[in-house]
């Protein structure tokens, strides 16, 4: 899987499981401040992303996230190592 | 100390005969039932496989997706009837108005998020607890539709939860008029909600034999005070009032419908699920309202009766107004809307408020529908068939609960 296609499912996750517009998914937009995702959301968000993308999220690593961006390099290392 | 006077300015209701208050009224006059068969859920394995759910359903008319889904169904109900109620009270706060100290809500509910409860344990059984959600813990706890309310209206008064099984929403109203009484607040939503259409509720109340098992004829089998009844429908739905100090609703020009006046309550003290024979706890809470109010039985119009179809309630509750009314009980319109609506539990007695007080304003007496074969023990007038005109000083809802909990409300004219 490549970048693009990582990203598009990614969003299509962001609208379809947490309900996000997605004219607002840019890859710099912050998950809190941006996209209004709170704590729980991102607990949700992690889910999504393991249970999509067949990979395993540790909760430190998971820590890191701050940006749509973001998300989509830490799937991308995971599905890559 | 003053006398502070409560009275009920908004009203609001979503349940299996109407998505609001205006729909439900007309389907309750016109003697409509809102049972079919279950939807919702696989029945086929059920006993009781009728229900009276909230046809078509849309929750994203009333909020974002991304809301919604953090919400249960019964929390979303709620909503749905609170929201309602508000406007009709024209009551709306913005976040700073120091206003919103003074209002608050007070919910209840039979049994809190159980679909949600029931998708949780599957997850929690079949793949493991690192696959729960977040959201499982807030939709399920039944103080979740209050939260909600106030996180979304800006009430940041007083704000709990009564979890009393089927009376759970006539206390909240009769818990929220205390609050105003007692100079905590001057505005309150009050109601009760259930969505507990779901194959655990479904087979658990079946395998209390509380359910009608009548599947070959849904819209009859909420047949309350017949002497072919088998037990109650299960649906799902909310009510919802808006309680206001009389002062402070008279000050801002308010639309009053009604007066709180009296709220009785009682525990039966003798079984989990069965009422205690002879009705005296159901008598009590009756007679304990007509104090609070202040009136004497013969000045009461009509009875919104708990009446739930089960053989049980039916016969006990009658013999309980014969108790506290004597021959006055043969004299005044009794009925229960729930031959329509089904039963929704915690949202029971908030929606029957709402009939009760419509019913005073209107001048009306909805009908029990489906009373075909009068049992002799329920030798009562109970409206059968059609609505009657009826002029209503004093109307008095009953709601009794699993585990003896029995609740009598009393409102009168404005």
């Amino acid at each position: 899987m490549d970048r693009t296609e990582i990203e598009s499912k990614l969003v299509d996750l962001l609208v379809d499981e947490l309900g996000i517009e997605r004219d607002a998914i840019t890859p710099d937009a912050k998950f809190e401040e941006d996209l209004d995702v709170d704590s729980l959301g991102v607990v949700e968000l992690l889910m999504a992303l393991e249970d999509n993308f067949g990979v395993k999220i540790p909760d430190e690593e998971a820590e890191q996230i701050t940006t749509v961006g973001e998300a989509i390099d830490l799937v991308e290392t995971k599905l890559n190592s | 100390m003053n006398h502070r006077r409560v009275v009920v300015t908004g009203l609001g209701t979503i349940n299996p005969v109407g998505g609001d208050v205006s729909a439900t009224w007309n389907a309750l006059i016109d003697g409509t039932s809102g049972i079919g068969p279950v939807t919702l859920v696989d029945a086929s394995d059920l006993p009781s496989k009728i229900a009276g759910e909230v046809d078509g359903f849309d929750i994203e008319a009333f909020m974002p997706r991304r809301q919604a889904r953090r919400m249960d169904r019964f929390a979303q109900f709620f909503w749905v009837a609170a929201a309602e109620a508000l406007a009709d009270a024209k009551i709306a706060y913005e976040e700073d108005d120091p206003e919103t100290y003074r209002a608050g809500v007070v919910v209840g509910s039979g049994i809190g998020g159980v679909e949600t409860f029931e998708q949780e344990l599957r997850t929690l059984l079949g793949v493991g607890p690192h696959r729960l959600s977040p959201f499982g813990i807030p939709k399920i706890i039944a103080n979740m539709a209050g939260g909600q309310l106030s996180i979304d209206f800006n009430l940041f008064g007083p704000n709990t939860t009564v979890v009393t099984a089927c009376a759970a929403s006539a206390n909240a109203i009769g818990d929220a008029a205390a609050i105003i009484q007692r100079g905590s607040a001057d505005v309150m939503v009050a109601g009760g909600s259930d969505a507990a259409i779901t194959r655990f509720a479904m087979g658990g109340f079946s395998q209390a034999r509380a359910l009608s098992r009548r599947n070959d004829d849904p819209e009859g089998a909420s047949r309350p005070f017949d002497a072919e009844r088998d037990g109650f429908v299960m649906s799902e739905g909310a009510g919802a009032l808006v309680l206001e100090e009389r002062e402070h609703a008279l000050a801002r020009g308010a639309t009053v419908y009604a007066e709180m006046l009296g709220y009785g309550m009682s525990a039966d003290g003798y079984h989990v699920t069965l009422p205690r024979p002879g009705g005296g706890g159901a008598a009590r809470a009756m007679q304990s309202a007509l104090d609070d109010a202040g009136i004497r039985a013969e000045q009461l119009s009509y009875i919104n009766a708990h009446g739930t179809s089960t053989a049980a309630n039916d016969a006990t509750e009658t013999i309980a107004i014969k108790t506290v009314f004597g021959e006055h009980a043969y004299r005044m319109p009794i009925s229960s809307t729930k031959s329509m609506t089904g039963h929704l539990l915690g949202g029971a007695g908030a929606l029957e408020s709402v009939a009760s007080i419509l019913a005073m304003r209107d001048g009306v007496v909805p009908p029990t529908i489906n009373l075909t074969h009068p049992d002799p023990e329920c030798d009562l007038d109970y409206v059968p068939g059609e609505a009657r005109n009826v002029e209503i000083e004093f109307v008095m809802t009953n709601s009794f609960g699993f585990g003896g909990h029995n609740v009598a409300l009393v409102f009168g004219r404005p």
